[in-house]
């Protein structure tokens, strides 16, 4: 069976003023595949993201989802295609956010229903029905009629990676999306992440969760100053007798 | 002039007051809105102009401007609009009133998160969609608030009208009173604005239980 390549990211460049955030970032994900990305505070991972995700305007390099642009650098100035290709792009991807972003007047169970609807995938009762089965699966039905406000960080997490499995991505991205938790709550988040690596859901994971990465990623990618400094297997990475590479992970696995 | 009598001026005053205060709200509420997002416009040209009708309207008198939206196109154009005051009220209240909603409008709109809306955009809501379904029903709640402080005194401005001899309840007990001799009109003015107030308050303090779900 042949690779099928969901994103392909080719040389990205991203700056902030006159900081250079990524310098020549480049990164592909297959079908299938599970990456993390890990990093000290600062080193471009959340850019990364944002940038794969259409929240940030790269200033250089190609992204392409499917094989299909969303924006490229090819003719010399950076274009972006538009915005009706922009739109069906945009189904390719869900984003789950480290401070889960859930909208607040709406229902747990409205927070899933309404993009779903809008996006025109399919009726409001299929809808409800698809979020019903995934409050389920998470261990949240109890809650679809609750408001975000009163539920805890864990379940507020969970309520957003519904939310986005929900609009049926090809491509899962997680934004530190344990950061904002408690490390009891922690643990409850990230069970779900790896029923999803079980099912092989595609998915990009910036976090700083040593333990898990190892055991969840396909790959791993090190970032630092905007650049890779290495990747590989898990194994490799982790393995590896590079001295600044075990000096971050020693740093965070005796936290 | 019996008491009676007096109280019976005075109620078809109010009915003139009261539609200044409804018609203001009205038009004032919408067009605030649309104030609002042209002062966060983008376009430098559009924000500096909204920038500068805010700062007439909360700079000069609501007074003067009563007085120059009624007479000023007779003494620059010639129109005559004589048997146009209420519209012309109307439209003083409604344009000065905007103005103050429009800066609550944004103080609201700049208060909901900005990530509120870069996750609705993930999720593949169009701009418009995101400002009716998220955004705006947020800032509601946020502003409510102020708007019932503004809704208050609009109802104590409508007595401005007198400037311009409209027959608001203000206007009349001022006759009577002149008439009389007596500051009675007045004081039963002033009890019937402050029984309006109360029931204002009251009609927004239900709505801002409604809004308190979540």
């Amino acid at each position: 069976m042949g690779k099928e390549s969901i994103l392909e990211i080719k040389n990205i460049r991203k700056s902030f003023k006159d900081h250079e955030v990524l310098k020549n970032v480049s990164l592909n994900v297959d079908r299938g595949e599970v990456v993390s990305i890990i990093g000290p505070s600062g080193s471009g991972k959340s850019t990364i993201l944002r940038c794969a995700t259409l929240l940030e305007r790269m200033d250089g390099g190609t992204l392409k989802y499917k094989g299909d642009i969303a924006a490229s650098d090819e003719s010399g100035t950076m274009v972006y295609a538009d915005r009706n290709e922009l739109k069906r792009i945009r189904r390719c991807f869900g984003l789950v956010f480290q401070s889960f972003n859930l909208f607040p007047h709406y229902t747990v169970l409205k927070n899933i229903v309404e993009p779903v609807v809008l996006s025109g995938q399919c009726d409001a009762d299929e809808a409800k029905e698809r979020a019903m089965g995934l409050l389920e699966r998470l261990g949240l039905e109890e809650k679809a009629e609750a408001y975000p406000g009163k539920l805890s960080g864990g379940q507020k997490q969970r309520v957003s990676i519904a939310r986005a499995l929900a609009m049926k991505p090809e491509i899962l991205f997680f934004d530190e999306p344990t950061s904002a938790l408690d490390p009891e709550l922690t643990g409850e988040v990230l069970k779900v992440i790896k029923s999803l690596a079980a099912e092989h859901m595609t998915m990009v994971i910036v976090t700083h969760e040593m333990k898990f990465a190892r055991e969840v990623s396909d790959r791993v990618i090190f970032l630092e100053n905007g650049e890779i400094h290495s990747q590989g297997t898990s194994e490799e990475l982790f393995a590896s007798d590079n001295e600044r590479l075990n000096a971050f992970i020693g740093k965070l696995e005796q936290r | 002039m019996s008491f009676g009598v007096m109280l019976i001026d005075l109620a078809e005053g109010m009915v003139t007051s009261v539609e200044i205060f409804l018609l203001t709200l009205l038009f004032a509420l919408p067009l605030g809105l649309a104030v609002a997002v042209g002062r966060m416009s983008k376009n430098r040209i559009v924000s500096a102009v909204i920038k500068f009708y805010i700062a007439i309207m909360r700079g000069t008198p609501l007074m003067l401007q009563l007085i120059v939206v009624y007479f000023s196109p007779y003494y620059i154009f010639g129109f005559d609009l004589t048997g146009f005051r209420f519209p012309a009220i109307i439209i003083a209240f409604s344009i000065n009133y905007a103005a103050y909603f429009a800066e609550i409008y944004r103080s609201g709109i700049e208060a909901v998160p900005r990530s509120q809306n870069e996750a609705a955009e993930v999720l593949g809501y169009s701009r418009s969609q995101t400002f009716f379904r998220i955004i705006m029903p947020q800032v509601v709640k946020i502003i409510l608030p102020s708007i019932t402080n503004e809704t208050i005194t609009l109802v104590k401005d409508t007595s401005l009208a007198f400037v311009l001899a409209q027959a608001e309840m203000f206007t009349i007990a001022k006759q009577i009173a002149a008439k009389d001799a007596s500051v009675g009109p007045l004081m039963v003015a002033g009890v019937f604005y402050f029984v309006f107030n109360f029931i204002v308050a009251f009609v927004m303090d239900r709505i801002e239980k409604k809004l308190d779900y979540y």
